[in-house]
């Protein structure tokens, strides 16, 4: 893995940490942001503004609605880098 | 508690006039900046000159969404920060009967009083979330609730906007945003002086309080929706109509 992939996940996941209040250990690759990390809808939303943010991209709604999942997310902003 | 918006950022649509320009000097007399639309340059700089270096006015045209986007980015600009607290006050009448009603002046009132409303307030949702604040008013009508023969696009434009407050109210109740609305009666404005006098008695001789209400009447209820005292209000509907219409 690169060092590049490295950073964007510390960094997802750091956002995930902070916006949801969970523990760093809670956030694993599976984990769903409300069926396991307590996110109701608008948490999701304000994670993707987040995301958006953090990497200065803009994430489409139809993509935004699929990004459910920390893997996804980071799998999305690994994709979309460049 | 103090009505004091120091600091504070106000947008108010529709503020070269009437109701809306009461509204904007209300907030720039508790020490807010100030930023007013008008459809018109001339209007715009009206609203300049009167808020006297406390803010400033910009044009925007609600029945042209891109004009709307491009005030509220200029609004960011120039105050350096999304609006603390949001006044959707323009508005505009086609009145006629249902039956006479073209689908462009049902459709202009929509777009101007309910569409243009609903995208400044998406506009402003998301750097308010951020922001864990923020006050949104929209002003609404009697005629949204009671309903007037005439006026079948306003009176659905205004109701429009009612439903759509309250729901908004309760997505983002939790991230420290109020969303109500002031839903005036009959005052005195451009917009209703094209009434004659007899007409105008005949409409005041109904009213409880026996008289129309002033721009400052409805304003008084706005900035009280603005301020700390409101903080627990949300997702409801002022009405200030002097008793014509008890809800």
């Amino acid at each position: 893995m690169s060092n590049d992939i490295k950073d964007i996940e510390e960094r997802v996941k750091k956002i995930i940490v902070d916006m949801l209040g969970v523990q760093p250990e809670d956030v694993v690759p599976e984990a769903s942001f409300v069926d396991d990390l307590g996110a109701d809808s608008l948490d999701t939303v304000e994670l993707v503004m987040a995301l958006e943010e953090e990497f200065e991209t803009d994430i489409p709604d139809e993509e935004a609605e699929k990004i459910n999942t920390v893997k996804a997310a980071i799998d999305y902003i690994t994709e979309h880098q460049n | 508690m103090k009505l004091d918006f120091t600091n504070k950022v106000v947008l108010v649509t529709g503020a070269s006039r009437g109701i809306g320009k009461a509204i904007a000097l209300a907030f720039k007399d508790l020490g807010a900046k100030v930023y007013g639309t008008a459809t018109s340059q001339s209007g715009a700089d009206g609203i300049t000159e009167y808020l006297q270096g406390q803010g400033k006015g910009f044009v925007m045209n609600s029945l042209d969404s891109k004009t709307v986007e491009e005030c509220y980015n200029a609004v960011v600009a120039d105050a350096g920060t999304c609006p603390d607290v949001l006044v959707n006050n323009a508005g505009i009448t086609r009145d006629t009967l249902f039956m006479r009603m073209k689908d462009e002046d049902f459709m202009a009132v929509m777009q101007c009083n309910l569409l243009a409303c609903v995208q400044l307030c998406k506009l402003c949702v998301s750097p308010m979330m951020k922001k864990r604040a923020g006050r949104i008013i929209n002003i609404s009508s009697i005629v949204g609730q009671d309903g007037n023969a005439g006026q079948t696009n306003y009176a659905a434009a205004k109701a429009g906007l009612i439903g759509f407050s309250k729901s908004l109210a309760k997505e983002v109740g939790s991230r420290g945003i109020t969303v109500n609305c002031v839903a005036p009666g009959f005052v005195a404005t451009d917009m209703t002086a094209a009434l004659n006098e007899e007409q105008l008695k005949a409409w005041t001789n109904t009213i409880p309080l026996k008289r129309a209400a002033t721009p400052e009447d409805i304003a008084n209820s706005v900035v009280f929706l603005a301020s700390d005292m409101a903080s627990y209000i949300t997702g409801s509907t002022i009405d200030v109509n002097g008793g014509l219409h008890c809800n």
